[in-house]
């Protein structure tokens, strides 16, 4: 993983909103009173949410001391996790899983769509500012590969057909729905109606 | 072939509703506190009987594990952790159970916990399952509010709570030790063992950590018995398992069948078949991508289980089959899986820091047809240079699919080997001269 | 005691050990990068891999706990291949640029090499390259050499105190860093040069200065504060080119503070090499002959009483022993080796030691701090609390405020009424400190500076002799003496009258009562000079020749043969490293110097005869390098007036404590740098 490049154009401040100062004392709650520490994690996700889907130096400095650990464990571990975005993404963060189960059933057509319509390089934001896309590695959804996630849903099933209509929705602002793109129910079988003679599933997507 | 009444995943694709009064139709939390009322040591003693191993890599009996706490609680309290960071390439059962069983996950939370002194369990959950932990989230708040966690958890006198913790996107956190760092707050990096879990674990604790999938069996294990368990299945390979069939099949899919199914029935019953046809199959990762390759010729009567895997030098890990046709290039497949072992190395030791990286560019190198014959030893020598010398498995997870392919596609290797060395080509860098020293900001 | 064999030797080993430790038991080299003796066990590098009897793979011999019966084996093929494997990864993405680097000579991976490395590089790629990271004056980096070791990393958490390093990234692209890479904010963090197997981290100040094998290397002890620091004093003719920590577990383990380190760059600046007299207002160079003359005739011309002389803050036993001599010789009475009037009592002699020893402090299980800041202080006795912090969670106590310490403490007084109240047991704080078995109790000079700072001693004292906290076995009284040649003075006697306290040295001094005043090395009293006749002899062209009318030059710590008495009572040699620039002469010779002209008679023949002189006078000396005879006297209970003050413990300039470090560019770099800081603590 290559290290992870640090915003340039870096806000001054942050503070938790009332909201996440709220949540964020829930979540202290589920480790032991001495294990503050363990909240790091969450916490960034927190403030990951709250400023754009990115965190700033300052966010981390904000938790360092709201956990009253050292800044440089924080920084750590913002860098350690690739799910931790230290400089802006798009509203839309369409990730391609390219690891082999889903680059052998044709993740790198995904990969030229996102080019395309996107951007011609990775963590770049569209045009409109809507959308950026990044390669991930497996996302544990391999019997559905090839797939994208974009933001917290998985697109499932996909071809480069669907691919682009997806990101086209994307850019416009209106996503399409999450879930299988071949209309299969989940992770069954498809296909095979009378396998084992049993088999009958309604087709209804999820 | 399995018996419909003898699956413990009924709902692996949602037919029947993943909410709790649905799961309760399904036998679900049924004489809970009954098994519970036996006592520890009857519930770790039929966990040993069933001969269930664990189902998140490595095969590890779990009434042994279990029976590696400290039977008593001392000064420090005991923790179960549930290892739902599942991101090994090929697999994604965990997912499944997560959305639509949570309530056998909880269930078995609870009476592993029970088992092993536990009040508290944190399931570890990858980051990217984010709509996974809401729904888990959401099965664990349903079991709250019938009482069957909390105070007095079913009646049974065992307080226990489930919190769920989310990764974030680092595949080394399934690793047991480097998740618990992770839990407490730190970077995802393996421990150094001894000292284990069960002794020194979460927050230096007893601690037990077991898959999603492990847990998820336990109370179908205990309800029907370790009889009806071991029953299925092979001695010391016992019981049912998800298997996720992906790659170049015509319906890739998870279905849960007994340990012990022939390959070929799985790929060909289930997922409808290799696209081209069984002839047209070139390779298949039987458990994984930390587990080495098979060609057809053993795929064509394998079975699936953890000693008979072993035996041909591969290993069931976590079931992920993933099949690779011959429409495939085989190295570029491989070369893409090295560079997802160096993308997750940990970077703590050596080995595996320096040595997945090196493997992947390797491998490249070669897909590209550019490498020398010697290239094929340096990658062998490479591998073994990892393999055993790690902190974590990390290291053999990623030597081993390499050292599968040198195995069983050496000739392909050898095809592409026809490169001239490096070396001689002229090479664009200022030689001898060392690029850092030309950067003399903070020299 | 258990028993392991290795290479088919069985031997005893103490429970708890690991693996490595019991190889080195049976002298068998283990190679390693990562392990480190003081500090936490990592197991990253996995250099120090061992075949293990039933282990299939070799083990990592640093991490692993020693067990009885175990069969180790260190010299098989098996483990040279494994170790091969290590040093080849270790190597593949290393620049190999020996040449150019810093640590060639001295660096682990070098020596390494040597036996296990392949003498051709298989690896074929592009090597990393990764970007220099600016990690303040003291310490230059080239991390494209860094193998990953976390020593570095383990240091400032742990023994620095300072979490400030950290390894940001992951797998390959793993990097050492500081926060935002800012300057470290520790006066120990240079240490991780000593520790940095490779040249990653080397010293910044001595950059391309000189290899290791042209350097002549002399074992001596440092004078920046009173604990003693045992050094390495590494010189290339004349200059000190760098100073080194050596290895002293009942000192300062194997760390030195910065100051001790890179204040030596300060010896070869400001120097005075030759006698100086002033003339019609300026200072001007002149002959000893001149020089000596003038004094004498000085001497001659003036009342005693109205002589004065004042001893400096690193002088050596031996001058000191020589100075009060020739003093004595010309009937001076006043004189003093105080900087500002603390509080001594100097009738016994645990009054005014560390006597619970700094190794002792590890055996504490309570520690007060009354008045102090022993980070800045004494650092190596502060490293020493905060490793008996870390490692025992030894609870932490201060009357007054010191700031950030490096670890955790609680205030429990802020006045000396609050201090009174402990000891009248009106503050609960009391009935913990009883509760504890092994308590140590710290007073600071800022403490006993104050108005009461009679009270503040002679009342803990009493407290602590009443609940038989000083005796044989444990003394918990313990000063915090902040110069190096202060125990020396008061073993020496070297104030005008018998009861240090009531000495009008200070009064004289400010009043200007004195018509010559005579600075041995003093450069840190204050003197709002008028129409005194200054004499000032020492090393470097400090406060003290600011003001002087005639300089006499003589060399520094490194440049002569002296005794030092550390905070503890331990004596040890200080060592001849290097000569000092032009005429300088050594103190005692100046001395003779002198007092051959004024009487046409030496005072001493020979350093030897000196030395044995002065030692005599050491109160309970038991033998260089060790403590002293515990010897604890009846003493009376003195009463002494209460003041009800504030306790404010006086910041010092850290870098800028001494003649030495004011003249050093390195410490002035440090200052500047710690001045610009946030008034943050490192800790947020
Ligand atoms: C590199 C590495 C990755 C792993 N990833 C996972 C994982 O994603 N999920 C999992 O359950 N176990 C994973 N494991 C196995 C765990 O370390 C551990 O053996 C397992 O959680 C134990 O549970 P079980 O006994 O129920 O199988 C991984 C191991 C290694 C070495
Ligand atoms: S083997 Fe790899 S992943 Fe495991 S501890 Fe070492 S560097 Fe980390
Ligand atoms: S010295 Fe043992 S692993 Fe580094």
């Amino acid at each position: 993983m290559t290290l992870k490049t640090i915003y340039e154009k870096q806000p001054e401040v942050f503070k938790f909103s009332d909201k996440n100062l709220k949540i964020a004392e829930d979540i202290l709650k589920k480790y032991p009173q001495d294990r503050k520490k363990s909240a790091v994690m969450p916490l960034l996700y927190l403030a990951q949410k709250q400023n754009e889907n990115w965190i700033p130096l300052s966010a981390m400095k904000y938790i360092a001391k709201y956990l009253s650990i050292p800044y440089i464990k924080v920084y750590e571990v913002a860098t350690f996790y690739s799910m931790y975005n230290l400089s802006p993404v798009g509203k839309y963060l369409v990730q391609v899983c390219t690891t082999s189960p889903c680059l052998i059933r044709g993740a790198d057509k995904l990969l030229k769509v996102c080019k395309e319509k996107i951007s011609t390089n990775e963590k770049e934001l569209s045009e409109n500012k809507k959308c950026s896309w990044m390669e991930v590695e497996c996302l544990g959804a391999c019997v559905n590969a090839p797939m994208i996630q974009v933001n917290e849903d998985y697109y499932e099933d996909l071809d480069e057909k669907n691919t682009r209509e997806i990101i086209e929705s994307l850019l416009k602002d209106k996503p399409l729905k999450p879930g299988s793109y071949r209309g299969r129910k989940n992770t069954s079988p498809e296909n095979i109606q009378n396998f084992n003679g049993k088999i009958n599933y309604d087709q209804n997507r999820r | 072939m399995i018996k419909t009444e003898d699956k413990i995943f009924k709902n692996l694709y949602n037919q029947y509703g993943w909410d709790i009064e649905s799961s309760l139709k399904r036998e679900d939390w049924k004489d809970t506190k009954v098994i519970i009322s036996k006592g520890r040591e009857w519930i770790i003693n039929e966990v040993k009987k069933s001969e269930l191993r664990g189902r998140g890599g490595a095969g590890f009996p779990t009434g042994l594990k279990w029976s590696f706490a400290p039977k008593e609680v001392g000064s420090r309290p005991h923790y179960l952790v549930i290892n739902a960071d599942e991101s090994e390439p090929g697999t994604c059962k965990d997912r499944d159970i997560l959305r639509f069983e949570p309530q056998k996950l909880i269930e078995g939370c609870l009476i592993s916990g029970y088992a092993v002194n536990a009040h508290v369990c944190y399931i570890y959950i990858r980051g990217e399952y984010f709509n996974e932990g809401k729904r888990l989230q959401e099965a664990i708040n349903q079991a709250y509010e019938k009482k069957f966690l909390g105070k007095n958890a079913y009646g049974t006198g065992w307080d226990f709570d489930i919190y769920i913790h989310y990764g974030a996107g680092a595949y080394i956190c399934g690793e047991e030790t480097a998740l618990l760092e992770s839990l407490e707050g730190n970077k995802g990096q393996p421990r150094l063992k001894p000292p284990f879990p069960a002794l020194v674990g979460l927050y230096g604790c007893p601690t037990i950590v077991n898959n999603v999938e492990t847990i998820a069996v336990i109370p179908t294990l205990l309800r029907r018995g370790s009889k009806w368990f071991s029953s299925l299945g092979k001695p010391k390979n016992t019981g049912t398992k998800i298997f996720c069939i992906s790659g170049n099949v015509n319906s890739p899919c998870n279905v849960e069948e007994e340990m012990g199914i022939p390959l070929k029935d799985l790929i060909e019953k289930y997922a409808g078949g290799v696209i081209g046809g069984w002839d047209n199959l070139q390779a298949v990762i039987p458990g994984g991508s930390s587990m080495p390759l098979l060609p057809k010729k053993i795929c064509d009567t394998i079975t699936m289980d953890f000693d008979s895997l072993t035996k041909v030098k591969s290993g069931l890990g976590t079931a992920g089959i993933v099949v690779i046709n011959k429409d495939q290039d085989i190295i570029k497949c491989m070369a893409r899986i090295a560079k997802f072992y160096k993308h997750e190395s940990c970077g703590q030791c050596t080995p595996c820091r320096e040595g997945s990286g090196w493997m992947w560019r390797i491998l490249e190198r070669t897909a590209r047809g550019d490498s020398t014959f010697s290239d094929i030893d340096l990658l062998s020598d490479v591998t073994k240079q990892i393999e055993g010398h790690t902190i974590c498995a990390f290291g053999e997870g990623s030597a081993w699919p390499v050292q599968g392919l040198l195995r069983h596609f050496r000739k392909e290797i050898e095809k592409r080997c026809s490169g001239t060395p490096i070396v001689k080509k002229k090479r664009n860098v200022p030689y001898l001269i060392d690029q850092h020293l030309l950067e003399k900001d903070n020299a | 005691m258990p028993k392991i064999i290795i290479n088919e030797k069985e031997i005893e080993f103490e429970k708890g050990m690991t693996v490595l430790q019991a190889c080195e038991l049976a002298n068998v080299e283990i190679p390693r990068f990562c392990y480190h003796e003081k500090l936490s066990i990592a197991g990253n590098c996995r250099m120090c891999l061992v075949e293990m009897e039933k282990s299939p793979k070799p083990i990592a011999s640093c991490a692993m706990p020693a067990e009885e019966g175990m069969k180790i084996k260190t010299n098989t093929e098996f483990v040279e291949k494994a170790r091969k494997g290590v040093m080849e990864f270790l190597l593949a993405n290393h620049p190999l640029d020996c040449p150019v680097c810093d640590q060639g000579g001295e660096c682990d991976l070098q020596d390494q090499s040597l036996y296990y490395g392949v003498d051709k590089s298989r690896f074929l790629e592009n090597k990393r390259f990764v970007k220099e990271k600016y990690m303040g004056p003291l310490i230059k980096t080239q991390m494209t050499r860094c193998i990953h070791c976390t020593r570095c990393v383990r240091f400032a958490t742990e023994v620095a105190g300072v979490p400030e390093l950290g390894a940001v990234g992951r797998g390959e692209d793993m990097e050492i860093t500081t926060y935002l890479e800012k300057s470290m904010e520790s006066e120990l963090s240079a240490n991780v040069i000593d520790l940095c197997p490779v040249g990653a981290l080397t010293s910044k100040p001595y950059a391309f200065e000189a290899r290791p094998w042209e350097l002549k290397k002399t074992e001596s002890i440092d004078v920046m504060d009173s604990v003693g620091s045992n050094i390495r004093v590494d010189t290339y003719g004349w200059e000190v080119k760098r100073i080194l920590p050596r290895v002293n577990n009942e000192i300062n383990e194997e760390w030195i503070s910065d100051k001790t380190r890179y204040a030596c760059d300060g010896l070869l600046k400001q120097r005075l090499d030759t006698p100086y007299i002033k003339k019609d207002g300026k200072l001007i160079k002149c002959s000893w002959e001149e020089a000596i003359g003038k004094i004498c005739e000085k001497i001659n011309s003036t009342d005693p009483n109205k002589l004065g002389a004042h001893v400096g803050d690193m002088v050596g036993l031996e001058n000191i022993f020589a100075f009060k001599k020739l003093l004595s010789k010309i009937k001076c009475n006043s004189f003093d080796f105080r900087e500002k009037n603390f509080y001594i009592n100097s009738s016994d002699k645990i009054n005014y030691l560390f006597n619970s020893s700094i190794k002792g402090i590890e055996d504490s299980d309570l520690i007060l701090l009354v008045g102090c800041n022993p980070r800045h202080e004494a650092t190596m006795v502060n490293a020493r609390i905060r490793k008996t912090f870390s490692k025992k969670k030894t609870p932490i106590f201060s009357v007054g405020e010191p700031g950030d310490l490096t670890y955790e403490y609680q205030v429990v007084g802020k006045s000396t009424q609050d201090l009174k109240d402990i000891i009248d047991g009106k503050n609960h704080f009391k009935k913990q400190f009883l509760s504890s078995k092994k308590p140590i109790v710290i007073i600071g000079e800022s403490a006993l500076e104050m108005k009461s700072g009679q009270f503040i001693f002679e009342e803990i004292k009493e407290f602590l002799l009443k609940n038989n906290f000083i005796n044989k076995n444990w003394n918990a009284l313990n000063i915090l003496i902040q110069n190096a040649s202060t125990v020396g003075c008061l073993d020496l006697k070297f104030f005008n009258s018998n009861n240090i306290y009531e000495s009008t040295f200070f009064d004289k001094i400010e009043n200007n009562k004195f018509e010559i005043i005579y600075l041995l090395g003093s450069d840190n009293l204050e003197i709002k000079k008028k129409d005194e006749f200054i004499i000032y002899q020492g090393s470097h062209g400090d406060r003290g020749a600011e003001i002087a009318d005639i300089i006499l030059p003589s060399p520094a710590y490194t440049e002569q043969n002296s005794l030092f008495i550390n905070l503890e009572g331990r004596v040890q040699e200080c060592r001849k490293a290097s000569y000092p620039p032009g005429k300088s002469m050594e103190d005692w010779k100046i001395f003779n110097l002198i007092y051959k002209s004024l009487k046409n008679e030496k005072l001493f023949y020979k350093h030897e005869d000196l030395k044995n002189s002065a030692m005599k006078e050491i109160i309970n000396f038991s033998q260089i390098d060790s403590l002293p005879k515990k010897i604890i006297k009846d003493n009376k209970k003195i009463n002494s007036n209460f003041d009800d003050e504030t306790i404010i413990i006086k910041e010092i300039d850290y870098y800028f404590s001494n003649a030495v470090a004011r003249s050093s560019k390195t410490m002035s770099d440090c200052r500047k740098i710690k001045l610009n800081l946030p008034k943050e603590g490192t800790n947020n």
